[in-house]
């Protein structure tokens, strides 16, 4: 299984990403009224319960970037947490849900340039990826030089994925030529490894310019588009991921290339993880339902979908102690 | 399924709404429902009748009701007639807290609610959670407000006695509450008949009155068929029937209600139009689209059934909705992961799926997409239909179903004109990110309700109600609370409102004058009546003062054809409309000694009572002036990040017959009004006093005024009063003259179903405050809600 894993994330197609076409971005149009009440109608249109969710709730877990980002992280901390990403889940509930040996992990771990070694030390064997925050993380304001090194570095450092920041001036200031060209410059930086780019969409200011910011994103050849760094003021929202998706479907009819979507920031709980799902489902189809094409960048989120999954296994409402920290 | 099978496939499992309890409390009712009245469940007297009430998601047996029969809806019209008086002389407040309480009520028993409300109609149980019942509860709220503050807000307004409510099965709780809250606030009592295949609500309502300490009487519950709606419909003591149903049961009322004198509101059908331009957010107008149509299984009379779509992105938007219907749920409707439940019975089905073949037989295409629904139960997959023009049934009639069609437009002109073209103008939805093009369209549809990049939304404060053939008068808002109530003294029976044609004295009044030919105003020109005869007009002591043309049909069509090929006036600033009137005004002044003398003449008034009519023509001119540009809409802010604009629009031509009494300012009093908010009138002055029109038309035609705003023809009031009314291009006729010309005018307006302000043969005072102001407005106008959600 493990091998397998291996083999299917490398060989799953990369995003080639494509020329820049000025006019895709300007076609696009984002109503924000009509985006609330699509997401406000789509929580009592769908819902799923009993062994639906335990199952959607595992697919969650082995779609989460299980994250550390913080400036106290350190060696033993990023093992602690690579130890949760391998076994994610307690045998015991696993076991009752009929769910073990199935090699459950996280997609990920999403962690610092400084912690990449000790996390790809940490997970060797598992077929679990180290995804690397990159080019100036959060804000991306590092010298452009500064921001392709890092990239590289993390990269011979054993990094699988590269999370890149977009200078959010390009959308603020609607230079999408400049855009495209910074992430397609980040992009060729990434070599091998797949790119994740992350709008800020807290910073840009609209629908529509997170819009047109993950258009111009894939069209640079982003293998994802993620929505925050965790660190804005807002990060993400399902309005937000709604029109974020959206982009990905237009572009997967344009050019046939299926880019993954990662939401990152605010999403603690089992509850909006399945409305999530939901989302993926509906709007982009089965397809993008695994980690290969979709990615929550969360911390906290793990740990309730454990006490979810204890209370579907025993009807007993669980408590965070009962669960090994990451 | 394992979960590891579903953790491959991650496919949706059955998530269903648990409906034991209501299951329960149908079992404590399995010898039948009675009627509640008075207070009381009691048995039908005579009839002896019980109907059954199924699930049409299933089939199966919900309830025994009670048929209620003609003494039944007697005793309840009865009931609410012994609560009246007291109900309606209970301070607002107190009557606030009763709504307040059953609004409370409604919000602690909403999952009983819904779900009952799931089982009886089949709608998903998500919309009775989500929709259906919060929006009846908030009625509730807002209408306690109306209830409380109806002091200040209606100083001039009495409520209208016993209310006749009959209701449709789409909404069964949710019309229930446009009902019967607007109807309690304002004072008056209720007898409410649901519609035959969901009464369950209704009756759960019932016990929320008893629990209320609601007083017996105020509001009472009867069930039955189309015949228990005729008995209260053709019932003397009740003085208002508001209906919601279909256009052909409206038409049946309004002819059957026709001289009675009864109020009345009827919410109609639709064929409701929902258009999409290229600049529009293409993904949400897709979603749009399964609130406008899949939405209450397109049972719900403002469906969006009309598809117009810029012909550029046609291809594109079709194929994305193809996309959307193939991931469509349909199925149990108590299942919280359906987008579409049951059709509420297999009549309607059966009816559903005749109109789909006959459009297909027209050379409809039809397509549906490959999902799975359960094979028992009333289930119709939702629809798409191409390749059809405006001449198509489907595109035609109301369809009432989950069935789209699609039409493709080049211009903004050409979707307004399609949008229009329709005997309905309920409601329509317009899609554009350039708020210029979705303003100009939406002031060009017409339709009591338009949504902006959205689409059915619905709230109290914002009245809801059609133009043309949809029906007339409004239920939420301001305006709603005004269909029941009524202005206090508005008619006097002091004065005859018509004169007697004395004995011909076969002598004439000529005061050496060259002689005058009063011919009719047509189009802004005087034209020859088309019959070319003439009538001796009398003065009021018998003498011959002269002659005016005997107008006859055609010169009726004439006069409309002029209306109508002047649109212009509608769309002119009220600012320019005013400034036309008073001009009126000023010229009217030069010609004060002559019309003064030829009312004394004419009418054998004194000098200063002539006097005291110039003055006051004078007056009203300048009142109607002065409203023009001030009888403004209002902004509404409804609970969605939205406002709602309520524009009060013209209604179109309106056919005005005057009365005789005081002839030059009645005639005013009726016509300024009527322009003054951008109606193009089609006259028929005093029958008896015509030339005090004719000596009218100088004046039109030095004051500015466009051709056929104003068209006049004369001749007898009661034939030409029925041309009108059964003209179909006309929008409203405000009829002065007998009891009877009233009874024809609001039984041959039920064809085209045109607005009528009737007088039922009595008078009004001219000279006093009801010879003006709001009242005359509000039956000139026509309210248009334009919702309009804002974000980026």
């Amino acid at each position: 299984m493990t091998a397998e894993k291996q083999i299917l994330i490398n060989s799953f197609p990369r995003v080639t990403g494509c020329d820049f076409h000025p006019g895709w971005v300007d076609e696009i149009r984002v109503n924000k009224s009509a985006v609330d009440r699509r997401i406000s109608s789509l929580a009592g249109r769908r819902s799923v319960k009993k062994q639906w969710q335990a199952a959607w709730l595992l697919k969650a877990i082995s779609c989460i970037d299980l994250t550390t980002l913080s400036g106290d992280d350190t060696p033993e901390r990023v093992k602690r947490l690579c130890a949760k990403a391998r076994n994610p889940v307690r045998p015991d509930i696993l076991e009752a849900l009929g769910f073990a040996h199935q090699n459950l992990t996280t997609g990920a771990v999403c962690v610092y340039h400084e912690m990449v070694e000790t996390a790809v030390r940490a997970l060797k064997g598992s077929g679990i990826p180290v995804a690397a925050v990159s080019t100036g993380f959060p804000a991306g304001l590092a010298p452009l030089e500064t921001r392709l090194a890092e990239i590289r570095a993390s990269v011979a450092a054993g990094a699988e994925e590269i999370d890149i920041v977009i200078s959010r001036r390009h959308v603020l200031t609607a230079d999408w030529q400049a855009l495209y060209d910074e992430v397609k410059s980040f992009r060729e930086a990434c070599g091998e490894a797949h790119m994740k780019a992350i709008l800020a969409t807290g910073q840009l200011g609209s629908l529509t310019k997170v819009a047109k910011a993950s258009m111009v994103c894939m069209m640079a050849g982003a293998d994802f588009i993620k929505t925050s760094t965790g660190m804005e003021g807002v990060n993400a929202t399902l309005p937000v991921s709604l029109v974020m998706i959206r982009m990905i479907r237009e572009f997967y009819q344009k050019t046939g290339q299926k880019v993954g979507y990662k939401p990152a920031g605010g999403i603690g709980t089992a509850k909006l993880a399945l409305q999530y799902l939901v989302l993926i489902k509906e709007e982009l189809g089965d397809e993008w339902l695994n980690p290969h094409l979709f990615r929550f960048g969360a911390s906290s989120l793990l740990g309730d979908i454990e006490r979810q999954l204890e209370h579907f296994v025993t009807g007993r409402y669980s408590a965070a102690n009962r669960h090994p920290m990451g | 399924m394992s979960i590891p099978e579903i953790f491959q496939t991650m496919s949706y499992g059955p998530a269903s709404e648990d409906s034991g309890y209501v299951q329960d409390w149908l079992k404590k009712h399995e010898d039948g429902f009675k009627l509640f009245i008075n207070g009381k469940w009691v048995r039908p007297l005579s009839s002896g009748k019980f109907m059954d009430s199924h699930n049409p998601a299933t089939g199966d047996f919900l309830a025994k009701v009670s048929v209620a029969g003609e003494d039944d809806v007697d005793a309840a019209v009865k009931a609410a007639a012994k609560a009246f008086p007291k109900w309606s002389k209970l301070p607002g407040h107190a009557r606030a807290k009763y709504l307040y309480t059953l609004a409370r009520l409604l919000q602690k028993t909403s999952r009983f609610m819904s779900v009952l409300e799931t089982l009886d109609n089949g709608k998903p149980i998500r919309e009775s959670r989500d929709f259906d019942v919060p929006v009846a509860a908030r009625h509730f709220y807002y209408h306690a407000g109306w209830a409380q503050i109806m002091d200040q807000e209606f100083p001039d307004q009495v409520p209208l006695g016993v209310v006749g409510q009959v209701i449709p099965w789409n909404f069964p709780l949710l019309m229930m509450a446009w009902k019967i809250a607007p109807a309690i606030a304002a004072g008056n009592c209720v007898v409410l008949k649901p519609a035959e295949y969901t009464s369950l609500t209704a009756l759960y309502f019932a016990e929320l009155c008893e629990e209320a300490g609601l007083p017996p009487g105020v509001v009472n519950i009867v069930t039955g068929a189309g015949d228990t709606g005729a008995h209260m419909v053709n019932h003397p003591d009740i003085a208002k029937i508001a209906f919601t149903g279909s256009t052909g049961v409206g038409r049946y009322i309004r002819e059957a209600t026709a001289g009675s004198g009864k109020k009345l509101t009827l919410e109609l059908g639709g064929k409701s139009p929902f258009i999409v331009f290229e600049d529009a957010d293409i993904d949400g107008a897709v979603e749009g689209l399964v609130d406008a149509i899949w939405f209450n299984q397109g049972q719900v009379c403002c469906a969006g059934s009309r598809l117009l779509v810029e012909e550029g992105i046609a291809d594109k938007l079709i194929e994305k909705v193809k996309v959307r219907l193939n991931k469509f749920r349909l199925g149990n409707p108590l299942d919280k992961t359906v987008d579409m439940g049951a059709i509420v019975d297999p009549v309607q089905l059966s009816r559903i799926t005749e109109m789909v073949q006959k459009g297909k037989e027209e050379g409809a295409e039809i397509w549906q997409p490959d999902i799975e629904y359960p094979e028992k139960g009333c289930f119709y997959p939702p629809t798409l239909i191409t390749n059809v023009s405006p001449g198509n049934i489907v595109v035609r009639e109301e369809i009432f179903g989950p069935v789209l069609c699609v039409m493709t437009f080049r211009t903004l002109k050409e979707a307004a004109d399609l949008a229009n073209n329709t005997r309905f103008g309920l409601a329509a939805s317009v899609w554009s990110e350039n708020i210029n093009r979705a303003l100009e369209v939406s002031s060009q549809i017409k339709a009591g309700v338009v949504w902006v990049n959205t689409t059915n939304q619905l709230d109290a404060a914002c009245g809801f109600g059609g133009y043309r053939e949809s029906g007339f008068g409004r239920e939420g808002g301001k305006e709603g609370m005004y269909e029941y109530l009524k202005v206090k003294g508005e008619w006097t029976s002091e004065k005859g409102n018509l004169i007697e044609s004395p004995a011909e004295q076969n002598s004439v009044n000529r005061d050496n004058m060259i002689d005058r030919t009063a011919k009719n105003y047509v189009g802004g020109k005087q034209a020859r009546p088309d019959g070319g005869n003439t009538r001796i007009i009398l003065t009021h002591n018998g003498k011959i003062a002269g002659r005016v043309g005997e107008g006859n049909r055609k010169d009726i069509r004439n006069a409309v054809e002029a209306a109508f090929k002047n649109p212009g006036w509608s769309s002119t600033t009220a600012h320019a409309r005013a400034q036309v009137i008073y001009y009126m005004a000023e010229n009217m002044s030069y010609r004060e000694n002559e019309m003064i003398m030829q009312l004394t003449k004419l009418a054998g008034v004194s000098k200063k009572a002539a006097k005291a009519e110039f003055d006051m023509a004078i007056s009203r001119l300048f009142s109607y002036a002065a409203w023009a540009d001030k009888y403004d809409g209002m902004v509404h802010t409804p609970p969605v990040q939205n406002v709602a604009l309520a524009v009060n629009e013209p209604i179109g031509i309106m056919g005005i017959i005057c009365p005789d009494v005081m002839p030059l300012l009645s005639f005013i009093s009726l016509v300024a009004p009527v322009i003054a908010m951008g109606n193009r009138a089609v006259v028929i002055p005093s029958e008896r006093y015509p030339l005090i029109a004719t000596d009218f038309y100088q004046i039109l035609e030095t004051s500015d005024l466009p051709a056929g705003v104003i068209n006049i023809v004369t001749g007898d009031r009661d034939i030409l009063s029925e041309v009108m009314a059964k003209h179909d291009q006309l929008d409203a006729i405000w009829y002065h003259g007998s009891a009877a010309g009233s009874k024809m005018v609001e039984r041959e307006s039920a064809a085209n179903l045109k607005r009528t302000w009737v007088n039922d043969g009595r008078a009004r005072d001219w000279m006093s405050l009801h010879g003006e102001g709001r009242r005359f407005l509000r039956e000139a106008t026509q309210v248009k809600n334009i919702w309009l959600p804002y974000g980026d």
